[in-house]
C-alpha cells in the first residue's frame, strides 16, 4: 500500500475536527502502544487504536472514515484510563465515528436486521447500538 | 433510610429479575424505596463528542425528576444507567456554560438543574451507607459453599471519575460475597469488556469475549458469576448459545445478579429472583449447595 504524507493532509479539518470532537491533543501521543496492547477487541481491528491516534496525528482521513475499527471499539475505556500521556483513544475513536454519522451514514440499519438479531435482545442493547451506530 | 430509584428500560422487562431481587432485598435491609416518578431512557450510553449537548438533555431530566421528589439523591442498579446519568451530571458539573444551554432546552421544566444531585449505584449505598458489616448480620442463609466470581465490565468502573473503587481491581461485589457468606473467586478477566451493544450486530464477537471471560471464571473454580449490568448479563448468559457454537469444550456456567445473590441470603421469596429470565438455569446449582 502507498501512502502519501503531506503537509495539506496533517494540517488538514479533518484532523481540526477530530481535535475538536473528542477534546484531545493527538500530538501528545509517544506511540508506547499501552492501549493497543490492553484492547480486548484488538484482534478484531484493521487498525489498532495507537495506530489510529498517529493516522489522525497525520491526517489519513479516509484510511480511518473506512477503518472496521471505528466500529469495533465498544467504547469500554480501558486505553483509556491506562494511557500514560492521560489521551482518550476511545473519544478520538468515537469522534471518527461521528464524523462519519453525521453524513447520514449509518453503521447499522434497522430495518436490515434480520428477526433473529433482534429476537430476545434486550432494548438496551438495541438503544445503546442504535446511539453509537446510527445518525 | 429512603431512597429515589431511576430503573432504566431493562429493568422493567429482561432484566426483571434484577429489579425484583434488588427492591426485595432492600426491603429486608429496611430501606425505604421509591421510584421517581415520570423517568425516561437514560440514553444508555454517555454522548462522547465535546459539541453534543442534546443527549445530555435525557440523564439530565431524571435528575430534575429526582429534585421534583424533594430528593438530592438518585440510586440507580443497572451499571449503563448508572454511567450515563452520573458522567452527565459531572459534565454540566464542571462546565457551567453547557449547563445553561441544557438548562435553556428544557426550558418547559418548572426547575431550573443546578448539578446538586447526586447519582449513587446500590452497590456503592450498600458499602458506604448501609455498610456490609450490617448486610452480614441480616443474612439469613449464607451463601455457604457458593463460589462467585464477580464481574465488573466496564461501565460500573471506567472512567476515573466514575468509579467508586479501583479502576484495575475492583473488589466491591467480592466484599458483597464474603458479607453474604458465600466465596468471592477473583479472576484476571473481571474488567474486561464484554462487547456491550456489538450483540446486536456481531454476536460472533462477543462469543468471543464471553469464551474468554466465563473459562477464565470457570479455570478459577467458579460455580456462578456476578455480573450488575443487564448487557454485561445478556452478553454472558444468552450468548452462551452461540458461544458453545463456536467453541463446541465451552461449558456453561450460570450468570446471577449480585442482587439475586442478596436476595438468596436475605431469604427473600423465589418470585423475587426470576429464574425463569436466565438462559442458563442457575436453579440445579442453587439446589446443590441448599440455597433453593
Amino acid at each position: 500500500m502507498r501512502t502519501i504524507i503531506s503537509r495539506q493532509k496533517i494540517r488538514s479539518p479533518f484532523v481540526a475536527k477530530v481535535e475538536e470532537l473528542s477534546g484531545q491533543n493527538l500530538l501528545a501521543c509517544y506511540q508506547c502502544g499501552k492501549c493497543s496492547a490492553g484492547c480486548p477487541n484488538v484482534d478484531q481491528m484493521d487498525i489498532p487504536p495507537n495506530q489510529i491516534i498517529r493516522f489522525a496525528q497525520l491526517g489519513m482521513e479516509e484510511e480511518l472514515k473506512n477503518s472496521k475499527s471505528i466500529w469495533i471499539c465498544a467504547s469500554c475505556m480501558t486505553c483509556n484510563v491506562r494511557c500514560p500521556k492521560g489521551i482518550n483513544i476511545a473519544e478520538v475513536i468515537e469522534s471518527i465515528r461521528q464524523i462519519v454519522l453525521r453524513k447520514r451514514n449509518d453503521h447499522v440499519e434497522v430495518k436490515k436486521l434480520s428477526d433473529s438479531e433482534k429476537q430476545n435482545v434486550p432494548p438496551i442493547a438495541l438503544i445503546s447500538c442504535f446511539r453509537k451506530f446510527t445518525s | 433510610m429512603k431512597l429515589s430509584y431511576f430503573p432504566g428500560c431493562t429493568l422493567k422487562n429482561q432484566a426483571k429479575n434484577f429489579e425484583d431481587s434488588a427492591l426485595c432485598s432492600l426491603k429486608k435491609l429496611g430501606v425505604e424505596v421509591k421510584e421517581i416518578d415520570r423517568w425516561n431512557c437514560c440514553g444508555t450510553v454517555f454522548s462522547m463528542t465535546t459539541d453534543d449537548l442534546i443527549h445530555h438533555l435525557a440523564p439530565i431530566r431524571n435528575l430534575i425528576r429526582t429534585k421534583e421528589q424533594n430528593s438530592n439523591k438518585l440510586m440507580t442498579l443497572c451499571a449503563m444507567c448508572y454511567n450515563t446519568i452520573k458522567r452527565a451530571n459531572e459534565r454540566v458539573k464542571a462546565d457551567q456554560e453547557s449547563l445553561d444551554i441544557i438548562n435553556d432546552l428544557m426550558y418547559r421544566e418548572e426547575i431550573k438543574y443546578t448539578g446538586d444531585v447526586e447519582v449513587l449505584h446500590l452497590l456503592e449505598i450498600l458499602k458506604n451507607d448501609i455498610t456490609f458489616e450490617n448486610v452480614k448480620q441480616k443474612v439469613v442463609k449464607p451463601l455457604k459453599g457458593l463460589k462467585i466470581a464477580s464481574y465488573y465490565g466496564c461501565y460500573l468502573v471506567r472512567p476515573k471519575e466514575i468509579g467508586f473503587d479501583d479502576l484495575e481491581n475492583p473488589i466491591v461485589m467480592d466484599e458483597l460475597v464474603s458479607a453474604l457468606g458465600g466465596n468471592p473467586i477473583d479472576f484476571p478477566f473481571k474488567t474486561e469488556c464484554c462487547g456491550a451493544y456489538e450483540t446486536v450486530d456481531r454476536p460472533d464477537i462477543i462469543a468471543n469475549r464471553t469464551y474468554q471471560i466465563l473459562s477464565s471464571a470457570k479455570n478459577y473454580g467458579a460455580d456462578a458469576v456476578a455480573v450488575s449490568c443487564p448487557l454485561c448479563f445478556f452478553n454472558l448468559d444468552a450468548r452462551q448459545k452461540e458461544t458453545q457454537k463456536k467453541f463446541p469444550e465451552f461449558k456453561n456456567i450460570p450468570i446471577l445478579y449480585f442482587s439475586q445473590l442478596m436476595a438468596l441470603a436475605l431469604d427473600c421469596d423465589e418470585e423475587s429472583m426470576k429464574f425463569n429470565l436466565h438462559y442458563i438455569d442457575p436453579k440445579p446449582l442453587l439446589k446443590e449447595k441448599g440455597l433453593i
